[in-house]
């Protein structure tokens, strides 16, 4: 009796959670479950289109929502919200806005593929949002364990959509591949987290980094021990070399939509957990850390790059093309200024358009089957449907740096940022790469436009409506902000202030 | 300059079914551009050293970028050179497919190079030079011959990896100049009179730069991109690629090489002065023993841009006039062979010196325009090349004599290659397939008149031209030497 009364009387603690701060992610969750529940419940088909409606009108519900908590930190203020679990900064919004892009960019490519290729159905969908959400949860944890619960959240899903083509056999593989070495880098992550604990005590990021202030360590071997775990585990997300093996075999066997989703959200949120533990937690160690980053910026770059050129399908090119462009990300986080970070947060923003775009034009050239992707299949296509090539030609343009694109500045952007902290090995590096991987880039634009269609009397390719749109979106992007960049710069400069 | 985007894409909508409308209005929009710079050319006021009708609206604030266009008296007569060179062109192509691309590519190609020679922001600058690339690599590899697609793609990189250095170049200067609490900006005029840099700095950020201008010239080591691209384009391309694409890069060394880093400049003017010599030595042998006539063409601007950068880093007023000019020379005369080699071409299907006899006969009118421009080329007094060339070799002569001499020996090899070509082509009789070859049309006439025109007057009179070039080149060097110990000799007392 008297235990019970002790137990009423000092109330459980609970902390306040601010609902508000996590909006976004709670949107797209929501709506994932309501997805899968209404489609369940029903017996008949919904009318074509309705999961790709609902989930772009979730994502931009969560891109008002993200919309609106950006009003109130982009002016430098940050705060802390669900007990120090998450933080909402200027750095989490710019990402939350990014990944609700990505999903309205990826439905918009679904829609008519899922269709195309007898998939029909929530699934897709449910996982995207629920993966976004585990991309948004990184970007704004506060705390290594929220970190990996974001990160596994937006692994899962994806190993589930790279998997979603029942009849390829390379989906199957590629979803296997992805899940077996997904799980290794996990567990490297989470060994960092326990090593990362026992040096400073917390895992709550402002703990370690005020640790990391305030004491100087005698032997740091398990602070760096773990520090290096997690550079292995996000490093593997991002798909920097040497982590990169399964690239190039999931880009490929993944179902194209999914792809393009992969290479913009879980490369952005790799990047946003990076910069999080390098750039605002352990910005004390970086002289341990820059060199191990300059090492994998380099190899990144001259091996995505390089292994490109010899690459005859289209799709595991853009895999490679891809890693540099993770390599590009680095330069700017090895720089570790504020011109850094904001290089890379508007590379990756820049990146997001240029992927999602380029792997429209390859979804709508796969042809039913997915399995039309070798360079071949690109023969001629200029002639056949030019405005396609067009746009397919200012996508990779655009991912060589040629300008007038947001492609160029993102690079100007990283590159000078270089520059100014005086990296000039690493600048030109990444200069003497570019010129490399527009080799291959212009040869896909070679076959497109120099060589004759030989399969004249193919049925004439399928351009749906959802791709017009995406292509346009992603399109106008590219060539607007590439000329008039202000406010995009803007934003990622002011997205740079995070929280110490 | 932003007429032809204007003109490129109202050309994107009209249907491609009307080629004739697409035509028409793409001379139009050329005719438009000359006429614009006639205004240029009208509104410029001689005597006057810096830059004039400068616009200038701010862009990127961050970093200090702005819109910033001007011309001096170095880039006025490129631009106008530029206008009348592609409207020329347009009017004398004849496309067999999408001529509607064709136009576009054209235009937009342009644009961009105008936009080089006007730029006085280098990040804007940069931003032009980089967007001539893609329209010249479709050009080529589009409407070219049959190594095209080949050539493009050598074209492409070899210029990107230039560029590649080049951005590293400008930013570093841009940082680096911005230390101390300056400002960041990319403007020309600012960054030229700060020097703050500390001289090995400077020197390795001026080769920076070289690396990229020297493709694009090109230098002697660098050189191999541009037979191929020469050869392989469409008439129009290497009309415009050996017209205008080349003077880029003297250009750059001009405005940007010797501007921003005239300490490096003066140091370093030995090491461009040798290769422009061996540019114009090996180019006049190995265009000697080309079979093929338009490699032959090519061959010859390596040569003639051998000299320009040769007078350019004489450092002397007459060298830096004489190089200008030849910029221009170059533009028409080379322009004007390349126009004549396509037309040979288009009459009998092959461009081997061998298969070509006796032409004389069957055309003489073609003849005739051919020894013009030739001798032209060649350097014969009277006529445009003359005056040029004459003005390089004295300005080099009096502050690096031994270089002057080698140099003039690519003269004497000019005249025996272009004559000797001339003679293999032109003269003794025709055997039957050249016999029936049809002369000039009254297109193709009134393509050429505007060029000939040109050399004839500048041959003679180009007192116009060095007038409101003088204050501009005078002022560069007067720049050079208060940055540096370099003193210009005095050419008029003998030194």
């Amino acid at each position: 009796m008297s235990m019970l009364a002790a137990a009423t009387s000092t109330p459980i603690h609970v902390p306040r959670v601010e609902w508000v701060a996590i909006l976004p992610e709670l949107i797209l969750v929501g709506a994932a479950l309501v997805l899968l529940t209404a489609s369940g419940l029903r017996r008949a088909r919904l009318p074509r289109g309705v999961h790709m409606i609902a989930t772009i009108a979730a994502a931009g519900g969560a891109l008002g929502a993200a919309w609106y908590l950006w009003a109130q930190v982009s002016d430098g203020k940050a705060r802390d919200a669900v007990a120090g679990a998450v933080v909402v900064d200027g750095f989490s919004v710019f990402f939350m806005i990014l990944v609700s892009c990505a999903v309205v960019l990826g439905a918009l490519l679904a829609d008519d593929y899922l269709r195309r290729e007898d998939l029909d159905g929530p699934e897709f969908y449910a996982l995207m949002m629920l993966s976004a959400s585990g991309a948004m949860f990184m970007a704004a944890a506060n705390d290594l364990i929220v970190l990996f619960l974001g990160l596994e959240l937006l692994s899962i899903s994806l190993y589930v959509m790279a998997g979603l083509h029942l009849r390829r056999s390379e989906s199957q593989e590629a979803a296997m591949k992805y899940f077996l070495l997904g799980a290794f880098s996990s567990a490297f992550f989470l060994y960092g987290i326990a090593l990362v604990y026992g040096a400073t005590g917390s895992t709550a990021l402002p703990a370690i980094a005020d640790f990391l202030r305030t004491n100087v360590l005698v032997s740091n071997g398990l602070l760096v021990g773990g520090l290096g775990f997690l550079l292995v585990g996000l490093g593997f997300k991002v798909a920097a070399v040497p982590f990169h093996m399964w690239t190039p075999d999931v880009y490929q066997g993944a179902p194209t939509p999914v792809t393009g989703f992969m290479a913009a959200a879980a490369k952005a949120a790799g990047f946003a957990g990076l910069l999080r533990v390098l750039f605002s937690t352990f910005i004390t160690y970086r002289l341990d850390w820059q060199p191990v980053v300059w090492a994998l910026a380099v190899a990144t770059l001259v091996l995505g790059s390089v292994v490109a050129l010899v690459q005859t399908d289209v799709k595991r090119m853009l895999a490679y093309s891809s890693i540099a462009h993770a390599g590009y990300v680095l330069v700017g986080v090895e720089v570790a200024t504020s011109r850094g970070t904001a290089g890379a947060l508007f590379y990756l923003l820049a990146y997001t358009f240029m992927v999602l775009g380029s792997f429209g034009v390859v979804t709508v050239v796969g042809r039913r089957g997915d399995a039309a992707h070798d360079l071949d299949t690109y023969r001629g296509l200029a002639s056949r449907r030019p405005a396609l090539a067009l746009a397919f030609t200012i996508f990779l343009l655009a991912q060589a740096g040629v300008p007038p694109s947001t492609g160029f500045l993102a690079k100007f952007y990283v590159i000078g940022a270089a520059v100014e902290a005086r990296a000039y090995a690493l600048a030109i590096i990444a200069m003497v790469a570019a010129v490399v991987a527009a080799f291959f880039y212009l040869r896909v634009i070679v076959v497109m436009y120099m060589t004759a269609s030989e399969e004249a009397e193919s049925p004439r390719l399928r351009v749906p409506v959802g791709v017009t749109v995406a292509l346009a979106a992603t399109l106008g992007f590219t060539l607007v902000f590439g000329i008039v960049p202000g406010t995009v710069f803007d934003f990622a400069r002011h997205a740079t202030v995070l929280r110490f | 300059m932003v007429l032809p985007v204007a003109a490129a894409v109202v050309i994107a909508v009209v249907p491609r079914s009307r080629p004739e409308i697409v035509r028409a209005l793409a001379l139009l929009a050329a005719v438009l551009e000359v006429a614009l710079s006639g205004v240029l050319l009208h509104r410029f006021r001689t005597g006057i050293a810096g830059f004039q009708l400068v616009s200038q609206h701010p862009w990127i604030k961050d970093f200090g970028i702005s819109w910033k266009v001007g011309v001096d008296g170095i880039s006025l007569f490129l631009v106008v050179l530029t206008a009348v060179l592609f409207a020329v062109a347009m009017a004398a192509s004849t496309v067999e497919h999408d001529l509607k691309a064709f136009m576009c590519w054209m235009l937009v190609l342009e644009a961009g190079c105008v936009g080089v020679f006007l730029s006085l922001d280098l990040f804007l600058f940069f931003i032009f030079w980089e967007v001539v690339l893609v329209p010249m690599y479709f050009l080529i590899g589009g409407w070219g011959y049959e190594r095209r697609v080949y050539a493009a793609l050598k074209f492409f990189l070899y210029t990107m990896l230039g560029s590649a250095l080049m951005l590293v170049g400008i930013l570093a200067l841009v940082f680096l100049e911005a230390r101390g609490g300056r400002p960041i900006t990319f403007d020309l005029v600012s960054l030229a009179n700060n020097q703050h840099l500390a001289g090995a700095t400077a020197k390795w950020l001026f080769l920076a730069f070289s690396a990229s201008f020297a493709v694009k010239v090109p230098l002697f080591p660098l050189h191999t991109w541009l037979p191929d691209a020469h050869t392989e384009a469409p008439t129009a391309g290497s009309v415009i690629l050996a017209g205008v694409l080349l003077k880029l890069g003297t250009y750059g060394f001009l405005r940007f090489g010797l501007y921003l880093f005239p300490k490096a400049a003066v140091d370093l003017a030995p090491v461009l002065l040798t290769l422009g010599v061996i540019g114009i030595v090996y180019g006049a042998l190995v265009a000697a023993v080309q079979r093929d006539l338009k490699r032959l063409v090519a061959y010859s601007s390596v040569a003639h841009l051998g000299f320009i950068v040769l007078g350019t880093f004489a450092l002397t007023t007459q060298g830096l006039q004489g190089g200008l000019l030849q910029m221009i020379n170059h533009g028409i005369s080379t322009g004007a062979l390349f126009l004549l080699v396509g037309m040979i071409y288009e009459r009998r299907h092959t461009r081997q010196i061998s298969e070509l006899r006796g032409l004389q006969r069957s055309a003489p009118v073609l003849a005739g325009v051919f020894m013009v421009v030739m001798l032209s080329s060649i350097g014969l007094p009277g006529l445009n090349g003359f005056v040029g060339e004459f003005l390089v070799l004295l300005g080099t002569f009096v502050t690096r004599r031994w270089w002057a001499v080698v140099a003039v020996t690519g003269v004497i090899f000019a005249a025996v290659y272009l004559l000797w070509a001339y003679q293999r082509v032109f003269h003794g009789t025709p055997d039957e397939a050249n016999a029936s070859v049809p002369d000039m049309t009254w297109r193709e006439r009134a393509v050429m008149l505007p060029l000939v025109v040109l050399i004839v007057f500048l041959g003679v009179y180009p007192k116009p031209v060095l007038d409101r070039m003088a204050p501009s080149v005078n002022a560069l060097l007067t720049h050079i030497e208060r940055h540096t110990s370099y003193q210009q000799p005095d050419v008029a007392a003998g030194r």
